[in-house]
């Protein structure tokens, strides 16, 4: 669907102070609700950009005594609050939870717009300082009442992405992979410093995130490596190194490419059973509302997946000189389109814990759109799969989190499935972790301890969009 | 007595308003120049320069703007003086709509910025010839 090129168009950052009040103007004008772009062929209509942008942003509000919605037979509540940008969850084997907490990005203004658009989106995030820490939560009893909440490993610089193999925790800060070595109950790291694995392109880093997660054999970890801009604006020699995923090898620190073109990859995951590297990535802004589509895809090796020359497979991006119609030629179309600037940051694969309906398939959290008339995200889904694809649209999980109205109590960010039948929220606005489990399930006992082989992968990411912007462009998205 | 050297049809044209409608003109200028840099070679600094110069050439040419409104003040207004603040005018608004071109990212704002930029300046020139032709300097703006 084209909409008229007056009332749409999202946009990364906004410009002059004056477009503003337009842009706001512009957006009570377009009522048209969008078209669902779910899964393998979305509608992607041309692209449209006014002269003004649309920036709806988020109004944030407490929570007071409300929660997010979720589906009957589940129940939710708040196990952390007051923690300093919580991003990313990792379940330990002992059931305990990691958190990673920060903010980072150090991209600088280039333009007048950037100036004037820092300011403005960070009104719809969290007000308080990056936490650079990991805070550990413990339910010793089980009674799904997290009574520990103490800091696990501090100083660290905006931690995002973590993973556990055997007894080493790697946690990837937005410049580098670092490890700790991990005890089964420690509640605080061994060591003040962790030793760094490898270091990671962090120069501006406009999109700062490090998602990563462990192979299924646990040699490997992968890491995403957002974009260095929008589309190129930064120029290209910034994007050397930038909107790929790597492949550590943990043995040595060695790294190479795994997969490229992927403009902002928020979250991975490793697909139980078949080890498949799946990424949820966030795309490009400014060429409408109804495009281009965030996605959901298995990570080809040595894929290629457009960013920025092509996007969705082979539709060209004018935007980005000089052309180069060899690598849009080569560029490949991801499995499942989220729909268009939902923000998707958090991604983890279900399993029967978390009952038959959400058994087969991966929860996505989506951080939600700022650059669009009619808001999109602010919300947790499930997208089912069959025969480890998805298939069907996705449903949604954990909502409430925005109101029609702007009042926004929450944004979503990573998930991770707890193997006690619960999925664990990551909320970077109200700085809480909701966990949602099962009504009436009994906990499981805690596992043994130490489990010596591999294997803990989580990791999801958060971008601001504007981490995407210096602020978090966010520049986002 | 000698004759008068009085010539009280000449406006005049306070050194200020000359520098503003000069300094507004050079702006653009750079603009344009930076948008054929850019066109030519791809490299996104001069994308980044020409967003810069439009915008100062937006705030000189604002002052400038002040100027000429004060040159419609019913003791001051002329045909000309009137055609110049038209023109500025339109300077401004035909600017501002090239800053929010600019503002879109990388080629996004090509070649239509570049097309911009030529009228802007051509705009900007037409104003300052209209505000100091025929004119002598001194007084209040």
């Amino acid at each position: 669907m084209n909409r008229s090129a007056m009332n749409s168009f999202a946009i990364d950052r906004l410009r002059l102070a004056a477009a503003l009040s337009l842009a706001t103007v512009l957006a009570a004008c377009s009522g048209d609700t969008p078209p669902p772009q779910y899964g393998a062929n979305p509608d992607l209509p041309e692209p449209t950009r006014g002269l003004m942008p649309d920036m709806v942003i988020a109004s944030p509000a407490e929570w007071g005594d409300r929660l997010p919605i979720v589906p009957e037979g589940f129940e939710v509540r708040a196990i952390a609050t007051n923690l300093l940008i919580p991003r990313q969850t990792l379940v330990l084997p002992n059931g305990d939870i990691l958190v990673a907490e920060g903010r980072g990005g150090n991209a600088p203004s280039l333009k007048p717009k950037d100036v004037i658009a820092g300011p403005i989106k960070a009104a719809g995030t969290t007000q308080v300082e990056s936490g650079n820490r990991l805070t550990l939560l413990r339910d010793a009893d089980g009674d799904g009442n997290y009574e520990l909440q103490t800091v696990f490993a501090d100083n660290l610089n905006a931690p995002y992405g973590l993973a556990l193999i055997g007894n080493d925790l790697y946690v990837a800060n937005q410049d580098a992979v670092v490890r700790f070595d991990y005890r089964p109950g420690q509640t605080q790291a061994s060591a003040a410093a962790p030793e760094t694995l490898a270091e990671l392109p962090s120069k501006i880093n406009h999109h700062w995130t490090k998602a990563m997660t462990a192979s299924a054999d646990g040699r490997f970890l992968y890491v995403g490596i957002g974009s260095n801009s929008n589309i190129t604006e930064r120029g290209m020699v910034a994007e050397a190194d930038r909107a790929l995923v790597w492949e550590i090898d943990v043995a040595t620190g060695m790294h190479r490419p795994y997969a490229t073109g992927l403009r902002n990859p928020t979250a991975l995951a490793i697909q139980p059973g078949s080890g498949q590297l799946w990424a949820v990535v966030n795309e490009r802004d400014e060429i409408g509302p109804n495009l281009v589509p965030d996605y959901l895809t298995s990570v080809r090796e040595g894929g290629f997946y457009g960013w920025p020359w092509a996007y969705w497979g082979k539709n060209v991006d004018d935007r980005v000189r000089p052309r180069n119609p060899e690598k849009v030629a080569q560029s490949i179309t991801p499995d499942y389109s989220l729909g268009s600037h939902v923000a998707a940051l958090g991604l983890d694969f279900s399993s029967e814990v978390m009952g038959p309906e959400f058994a087969d398939g991966a929860f996505v959290g989506m951080h939600g759109s700022w650059n669009r008339a009619d808001p999109v995200g602010y919300k947790v889904v499930f997208v089912p799969f069959r025969n480890g694809r998805p298939a069907g649209d996705p449903i949604d999980f954990a909502t409430g989190f925005r109101d029609d109205d702007g009042t926004t109590r929450g944004r979503p960010v990573g998930v991770t499935v707890d193997p006690r039948g619960a999925l664990i929220i990551a909320d970077d606005l109200s700085n809480t972790i909701w966990r949602v489990s099962r009504t009436g399930a009994t906990q499981a006992p805690l596992p043994p301890p130490a489990d010596p082989q591999p294997a803990g992968t989580e990791g999801e990411g958060a971008s601001d969009p504007a981490a995407d912007s210096p602020s978090g462009q966010e520049r986002s998205g | 007595m000698s004759a008068s050297i009085h010539h009280p049809h000449v406006r005049t044209f306070h050194p200020l308003h000359a520098v503003l409608l000069g300094g507004a003109t050079v702006l653009f200028l750079g603009a344009l120049l930076s948008d054929i840099a850019y066109a030519r070679t791809f490299e996104i600094q001069w994308n980044n320069f020409a967003s810069w110069l439009i915008a100062g050439g937006l705030v000189v040419a604002g002052a400038a703007l002040v100027c000429a409104v004060i040159g419609l003040l019913p003791s001051r207004r002329t045909r000309q003086s009137v055609l110049h603040a038209v023109v500025l005018l339109a300077t401004w608004v035909l600017g501002f709509f090239n800053a929010l071109w600019h503002a879109r990212d990388a080629w996004a704002s090509m070649p239509a910025g570049l097309v911009l930029s030529v009228i802007v300046l051509v705009l900007a020139c037409v104003a300052t010839w209209l505000g100091c032709w025929n004119t002598r300097f001194g007084g209040t703006p």
